[in-house]
């Protein structure tokens, strides 16, 4: 409240008078700095009244007041007279303040009990589950709506996606999907090896990437690195009114923002299992060659005998499927978040969450399809 | 500033609000809230902060959905209207967002030619002569191939302005204005919004709690108040800070004698 200098410490004094204790503070009292605690200087006394003095007091702050405060707390409590006659007006009236906010301020109570969390709970998730179904109908009526006059669709905004989440998604998805291979190939080589089988591995890793890991290893990359950044780029729009400015002219945000991003996933999504399947293949080639001494031609030719088109043709189908999830998740949430930096936060999060939590969901149903089916 | 024979409105009502109610997630923020603005009139929504202003104007817009009542532009209904007949009314809107609002992925040409390549069947040439036009009347010519990040908090208000200008538009909402520019620039900003008015005849809805804005470019206010949850007050400025009996009218407009003469 003055000047800094160098600081003299807090210190105060307690003199009894017969039922009177004067407490007189000197020293400079900053809040930033160690204070006289009231219960170590009142010690055992109970005295009947307490002055309090201030004359020698240099700087002081709020750090004063909590003081003063708590000597006024003790003296209601006890009964005891607070004689704050001798201190400045200024002082007395922030003191004033201090017990006026102290009296008036009531904990906001946020605790509920079970039965309204329950019920807040389901009311929440039926809110949510309709949202979903608003959002899924919103974009197939926009996909319609465009169908019929595609010179309205974003081209260049979709081109540009397929770019980030395609082509820009190369490098990790190598490395994940060949080391996907090479893993599997190792834990495959275990058993194999037991029954003397070595050349049924190219079997094992050409389906299980063909069929099962290339989708799915690439969905989650995809997930974690395109969903999140489709949740946090909307969500980021809608914090700064751009998803508004959209609205207020009639152009709605799924057409214009959801729907590039979705077709981008979805095509690029295939393309990058593809790609993913040819490294994880790869990668089991490489331990079937440097652990089991089975020569690349052998492999390859064992593996046709097992892979063919239909195999390839489940991950393609499941690979979009998984695109479109990640891309509607990713949205949605973007589309949902609050409007600041920690909803921007929560957003990208709960896309990834959502979308991993959808695509196993999507894998089992397809499971069960295509076995039933017998693709 | 604005005296009765010099103002172009008419009495043609362009809005009319009837006992609106406004609120989220249960929670009445506004209610019973009725005004008309007639066509050309510079009417500015005022009153302190978190009272309601920018609530009502999301109404309004149909950003958000009433709890009640009904908003009418030109007549027809809007809150309760289907969506066919929302975007043919959203077609005569423009609205400038308090931090513009710019599409940080576009330049602000193609910021601008959004609107015209969404509602209008101009071809590419003549969609990008018209928004670097726009751009040229907000004073923002040369900077067409800019994108906002690169430009500054009133120069993307003003390419706001411009984006909401694109279609001509019948009505235009200005959400604060003047929030974050200095003086100058709030000035120059109020100085637009009177010219956009005097030259289209265009009806001007301003939230601002900006005292200089208010008498300077106001024709008419209603002011809201948080513990009313509604309006307070309607009519001039200089009126109701001159006459208005109510001390919560008289506490926010009070600061008026600190303002210049004429201003």
């Amino acid at each position: 409240m003055s000047a800094s200098h160098e600081s003299t410490p807090a210190r105060a004094t307690a003199t009894p008078v017969g039922v009177l204790l004067e407490v007189a503070l000197a020293g400079d009292w900053k809040i930033t700095l160690p204070r006289p605690a009231w219960s170590a200087l009142l010690g055992a006394q109970n005295p009947a009244r307490v002055r309090l003095r201030t004359d020698a007091v240099g700087q002081w702050d709020t750090s004063l007041l909590l003081f003063l405060f708590e000597v006024q707390q003790w003296c209601r409590e006890t009964g005891a007279y607070c004689d704050a006659e001798a201190l400045p007006d200024k002082i007395r009236l922030l003191l004033a303040q201090l017990a006026a906010s102290h009296e008036t301020s009531v904990p906001f109570d946020r605790s509920e009990n079970f039965l309204v969390t329950v019920g807040v709970a389901t009311v929440d998730a039926v809110g949510k589950s309709r949202a979903i179904l608003h959002f899924v109908g919103e974009c197939a009526l926009s996909a319609a709506r465009l169908a019929r006059s595609p010179r309205k669709f974003r081209w260049g905004d979709c081109l540009s996606e397929m770019q980030q989440c395609g082509a820009m998604a190369l490098p990790i998805v190598s490395l994940i999907s060949f080391l996907v291979g090479v893993t599997l190939a190792y834990t495959a080589a275990i058993v194999l090896r037991l029954y003397g089988g070595d050349i049924w591995i190219a079997d094992m890793i050409g389906l299980s990437m063909v069929r099962e890991m290339g989708a799915v290893m690439t969905a989650v990359v995809l997930a974690g690195r395109t969903g999140a950044a489709f949740a946090a780029t909307l969500g980021n729009m809608k914090a700064n009114e751009e998803i508004d400015a959209l609205e207020v002219l009639g152009i709605p945000a799924v057409q214009f923002l959801v729907l590039p991003r979705v077709l981008a996933l979805a095509v690029m999504m295939p393309l990058l299992a593809l790609y993913a399947n040819a490294l994880g293949i790869f990668g089991g080639l490489v331990v079937a060659y440097g652990l089991l001494s089975i020569s690349p031609t052998a492999y390859w030719v064992e593996m046709l005998t097992i892979v063919d088109l239909s195999d390839v043709a489940t991950g393609v189908i499941k690979a979009t499927a998984f695109g479109l999830i990640i891309g509607f998740s990713g949205c949605l949430r973007g589309l949902q978040a609050e409007r600041s930096a920690m909803g921007v936060g929560r957003a990208a999060t709960s896309a990834v969450v959502t979308a991993l939590v959808l695509l196993v969901v999507a894998d089992a149903i397809f499971a069960v399809v295509f076995n039933i089916l017998g693709w | 500033m604005n005296d009765e024979s010099n103002t172009p409105a008419s009495n043609e009502p362009v809005i009319e609000v009837e006992k609106l109610e406004c609120g989220y997630e249960g929670k009445v923020v506004l209610k019973e809230v009725s005004f008309r603005v007639a066509r050309g009139e510079v009417f500015f929504v005022i009153g302190g902060s978190g009272c309601g202003k920018s609530t009502l104007l999301r109404h309004m817009v149909g950003l958000n959905t009433p709890t009640g009542g009904e908003v009418r532009f030109f007549g027809a209904p809007f809150s309760a209207a289907d969506s066919a007949a929302r975007r043919a009314t959203l077609k005569s809107f423009g609205m400038l967002f308090q931090g513009g609002a710019l599409w940080t992925s576009l330049t602000l040409r193609e910021n601008v030619a959004l609107p015209l390549a969404e509602y209008t069947t101009l071809t590419r040439r003549e969609i990008e002569e018209v928004a670097t036009l726009k751009l040229a009347q907000v004073g923002l010519g040369g900077f067409e191939d800019y994108y906002p990040s690169e430009i500054s908090g009133g120069m993307k208000k003003r390419a706001g302005l411009a984006r909401a200008l694109a279609l001509d538009p019948a009505i235009v909402f200005f959400d604060e204005p003047s929030a974050g520019l200095d003086p100058v620039t709030s000035r120059k900003l109020d100085e637009l919004i009177l010219q956009i008015r005097e030259t289209f005849r265009t009806t001007i809805v301003v939230v601002s709690h900006e005292l200089a804005s208010i008498f300077g470019i106001a024709d008419r206010v209603i002011m809201l108040d948080r513990g009313e949850k509604g309006v307070i007050a309607e009519g001039r400025p200089r009126d109701l800070a001159a006459n208005s009996r109510d001390p919560r009218v008289a506490e926010f407009l009070r600061r008026s004698d600190l303002l210049p003469p004429g201003a």
